[in-house]
């Protein structure tokens, strides 16, 4: 039978506030465990927590990037369970009157546009961090009260893919908004799937798995897919699917259910009647829809309306909001109206030494006006598209402008039919072959006659200028 | 006259005269400790604390402090074994104030029912204490130490805490002025909670003057307790003046039903007598959902309580029992440590906010809370405040309500809802029964109308000898 998975995720992310959502404590990442840490992050009895007006805006900046409703009368209500990294033994969360509600998300996916809805995104507060020795557990609380947003989607996701897809969206527009790091690896992005199947077409949903314990996107997409698999086996044999929390193990590439037995889990939430019952104004709504700016699928429009981008190429250069802001300048910058080459140096060249270096495009340090002037240097001639490359290489390395290295290292490119002539008649003499092919039809050996003559010149030669003094001579 | 018979705003003017000096204060005290705390037990831990110790510096009045009201460096337990040794990082916002002002914090903490559960000081792990009127009964709850310190006169004045009556019930009890202040007139920081929509820290003192004064002390709204409110804290000794002509009192009729002593019914019609002498106008009003305050308020308050105990664990602080398996560690160490009224409050809060009882419990009992609430907003249109007995009797006997905890609950029956509804109430001594046990007046007025139940208690304290009268012990 065809199966059709569905597929709800649950992110967790760090608010990058100063201090933490319920106290004054420092939120900063990797420091001594528990050096940051107070009466009221501990739990100490009569200690009284007091909302960080930051978390909240955060909060709402991304709702409203998430196109969610804002609930105008919201709480904060205690979710209840006993574990020691928790050290009220309740969670300072939102239940029933969630901060927003009703957003989506647009991911593209070959090609094609697909919306997945938003539940709910709301406050809460993280737990600390238990470090397990071999006889005993440490309890680092300097994790505990940072805001967390849990962000939960409809069970729209319908492959491994979308989900990745819709990851990658999600972080793009979280990092446009500044708000926070998502770092998997330091935790301020954490991610969590339901997952069930049903057969192709059917309405009623399976019984679904929770899978935890991915620790990038790729692990999210991987776990996916082993437990589409291994849903499908099960079913395939008539067997039942539990319904269980499952953890993804890296190592062995599998989803192992967990140990702990599972109970019927009652959180008995109820208003925490330390923090008073708020009201979000429509103008805290309005002054904060405007600090927003523009998301990446807004712009991603706009680049290829105003730079005749394809949608492919557009897509690579909003991904990363530096980036999008470093193109946008060469892009505007470049004097002729076609700006199909500028695109191709950014997405192609450019990128590539980006990746070799393990940068971002515009980390690379090569002012915006370097770029251009020179793409202009190969567009008028002046330097071969393949010094180009080179002179490129060494304005990430020593960030000289393009015209000092081409004139230090004399890189100009020889036009000059006469120049060129002795390197024409040797490649010809050397290659007499490769000249009978050319001779008996096989126009496309010229190229790599003009590849030799490129190489007697140290890449200088004009490769148009030579190619027509080659089609004359043969 | 001893120093320790003296309120605070005498003790006042004999240092400013020179006829006292902090230390002889202390010394007086202490020798006053000495003598009765064996029979009263007002204070806990007493054999560990001398108050003239060297590390207790004098320099002011010294005030008592109840044991769930954190002190830095000073043992804070709530009367209870899960906090055994606990000795908080850090002084309470009220502790900070006094101590700005000037006052001492004595070091011994007073007794109290374990985490503020109880109207008897009975439910202490440190053993109950007893009220000085009569050492057979109590001195009610559960700021029955505080209560019963002043009364005792081991104590200039203190701070209590009163969720559902625990500060005015036993300032009845003992024949003190005890005054819970509007929900928000005083910071909670550093109140270990019980019932956090409820609780109020205020005084327990030996005259209304004492009250007005350690009120100036305490209230004001504080960025820490977000549920603190930011109004201006007027000076309430200014209220302290004997003029109530034309004040409108209602008396609610739903107060004076079956179950009311007749001698407390007597002092308390007395009482109005005297407050129309005195030009006050009285008239019955009707709080139509007092009958409902009660279960309502032991939804409520449980179910805060279940939650705010949660962290008592054994895991950080206080008492531990330990065990190879976390989960028995928890049962353990609470099982353990827990008294007897502690769990069954736990568990009644537990079952409430449960699924599936949430709605029909916790949901519901919100929602009469704001009936009651709409009563008082109802009555005090037309009064500007309320007059009832502070309890239904005078103090009872120790060990008479323990074996049933709902006879116990029905002794907050007067105080509870000035707690669901937020508004400020006092207790004032309004004369004693045959047998010379204190009765208690209570007067309650609208939000942030402290100044108002100050100007009717004076007037009323100062054509009446009650609050002057000292037990023999």
């Amino acid at each position: 039978m065809e199966y059709e998975a569905v597929i709800g995720l649950e992110v967790h992310l760090h608010l990058k506030t100063r201090t933490k959502a319920f106290c004054g404590c420092s939120t900063e990442f990797g420091n001594t465990p528990n050096t940051q840490a107070c009466p009221v992050c501990l739990g100490f009895p009569g200690s009284l927590p007091v909302l960080n007006r930051t978390a909240l805006e955060y909060a709402l900046k991304v709702a409203l990037a998430f196109n969610c409703q804002i609930q105008e009368f919201t709480k904060f209500d205690r979710k209840h369970y006993y574990y020691p990294d928790l050290p009220k033994n309740y969670q300072i969360s939102q239940y029933d009157l969630p901060l927003s509600r009703n957003g989506f998300l647009d991911i593209k996916l070959d090609g094609k546009i697909k919306r997945i809805g938003i539940t709910r995104a709301h406050l809460e507060e993280d737990a600390g961090k238990l470090i397990h020795a071999e006889n005993f557990t440490l309890v680092d609380f300097n994790r505990a009260g940072i805001p967390l947003l849990e962000i939960v989607s409809d069970p729209d996701i319908n492959s491994p893919q979308e989900a990745y897809e819709y990851l990658t969206a999600l972080k793009s527009t979280i990092e446009y908004l500044d708000v926070s790091d998502c770092d998997m690896e330091k935790g301020s992005l954490r991610c969590d799937a339901n997952i069930s199947i049903r057969p192709k077409g059917a309405k009623e949903l399976g019984t679904k798995t929770e899978l935890k314990n991915m620790n990038s996107f790729k692990a999210v997409r991987d776990a996916l897919v082993f437990e589409i698999k291994r849903q499908t086996g099960l079913q395939d044999l008539g067997q039942a699917i539990v319904q269980e929390t499952r953890l993804w193990d890296e190592k062995s590439q599998q989803t192992l259910a967990m140990r702990s037995k599972e109970e019927a889990k009652d959180y008995r939430y109820f208003p925490d009647p330390d923090l008073p019952q708020f009201i979000i104004s429509k103008e805290k709504i309005a002054e904060i829809q405007n600090t927003i700016g523009e998301l990446p699928q807004e712009k991603m429009q706009r680049f290829i309306k105003d730079y005749g981008l394809s949608q492919y190429h557009a897509k690579i250069l909003v991904d990363n909001k530096e980036d999008a802001a470093y193109a946008e300048i060469c892009l505007r910058g470049y004097p002729q109206k076609d700006k199909k080459v500028v695109t191709n140096w950014l997405v192609g060249p450019i990128a590539a030494i980006a990746s070799d270096n393990a940068v971002s495009i515009s980390g690379l340090g090569i002012e915006p006006k370097d770029t251009i002037e020179l793409i202009g240097f190969v567009e008028n001639g002046k330097i071969s598209n393949l010094v180009g490359k080179s002179v490129l290489a060494q304005m990430a390395k020593t960030h000289k402008s393009p015209a000092l290295i081409i004139s230090e290292q004399n890189l100009v490119q020889i036009s000059d039919e006469a120049s060129l002539e002795r390197d024409v008649n040797l490649v010809i003499q050397e290659n007499p072959k490769v000249v009978q092919d050319y001779k008996t039809g096989k126009e496309s050996s010229i190229m790599f006659l003009v590849g030799q003559v490129m190489k007697k010149t140290g890449g200088k030669a004009n490769p148009k200028v030579v190619q027509e003094i080659l089609k004359r001579r043969l | 006259m001893e120093l320790y018979q003296l309120t605070a705003h005498q003790l006042n003017e004999k240092i400013d005269k020179g006829e006292a000096t902090p230390e002889s204060i202390i010394a007086s005290l202490d020798k006053r400790i000495q003598e009765v705390d064996h029979k009263v037990g007002a204070y806990v831990r007493h054999s560990e604390f001398r108050v003239q110790s060297s590390e207790f510096r004098v320099k002011g009045i010294p005030i008592s402090i109840k044991d769930n009201i954190c002190t830095a460096g000073y043992p804070t337990e709530c009367c209870s074994k899960i906090l055994e040794g606990f000795k908080p990082p850090y002084d309470a916002t009220v502790i900070r104030k006094l101590k700005e002002a000037g006052l001492d914090i004595m070091p011994l903490k007073t007794n109290m029912d374990e985490f503020a559960f109880g109207s008897s000081t009975e439910n202490s792990c440190f053993g109950p204490t007893h009220n000085p009127w009569d050492l057979e009964r109590v001195p009610g709850g559960s700021s029955g130490g505080s209560a019963a310190a002043v009364a005792a006169d081991e104590a200039v004045w203190a701070l209590g805490t009163d969720t559902g009556g625990s500060i005015r019930q036993p300032a009845a009890f003992c024949g003190v002025v005890g005054m819970k202040p509007t929900y928000g007139r005083v910071s909670r920081y550093g109140l270990i909670a019980f019932a956090s929509s409820l609780d109020q820290i205020g005084p327990l003192t030996k005259d209304t003057r004492d009250a007005a004064l350690l009120m100036n002390i305490i209230s004001g709204y504080e960025p820490r307790d977000s549920t603190s409110v930011d109004t201006a804290v007027p000076d309430y000794t200014k209220a302290l003046v004997n003029d109530i002509g034309g004040i409108r009192i209602g008396i609610p009729k739903e107060y004076f039903i079956a179950g009311i002593n007749p001698e407390v019914k007597k002092a308390i019609e007395e009482a109005i007598d005297k407050l129309k002498i005195l030009g006050a106008v009285c008239k019955e009003v009707s709080l139509p959902h007092t009958e409902y305050a009660v279960p309502v308020y032991y939804i409520i308050a449980t179910a805060e309580a279940s939650s705010n105990l949660a962290r008592f664990d054994g895991v950080q602080y206080g008492f531990r029992k330990s065990d190879q398996d976390m989960i028995e560690m928890y049962k353990k160490t609470r099982g353990e440590a827990f008294g007897e009224e502690a769990k069954r409050r736990v568990i009644l809060g537990t079952f409430v906010l449960s699924h599936g009882y949430y709605d029909a419990y916790y949901l519901k009992a919100l929602k009469v809370r704001t009936l009651i609430k709409q009563d008082f907003d109802r009555v005090f249109k037309d009064c500007d405040c309320i007059l009832t007995p502070t309890t239904p009797t005078p103090a009872f006997k120790i060990g008479e309500k323990t074996d049933d905890p709902l006879k116990m609950y029905l002794s907050d029956i007067y105080t509870i809802s000035a707690n669901l509804a937020g508004i400020p109430g006092i207790s004032v001594p309004c004369g004693f029964t045959k047998e010379g046990l204190p009765v208690g007046l209570q007067l309650l007025a609208r939000h942030f109308a402290e100044e108002t139940l100050f100007k009717v208690a004076y007037s009323y304290e100062q054509s009446t000898p009650w609050h002057s009268m000292k037990p023999k012990i």
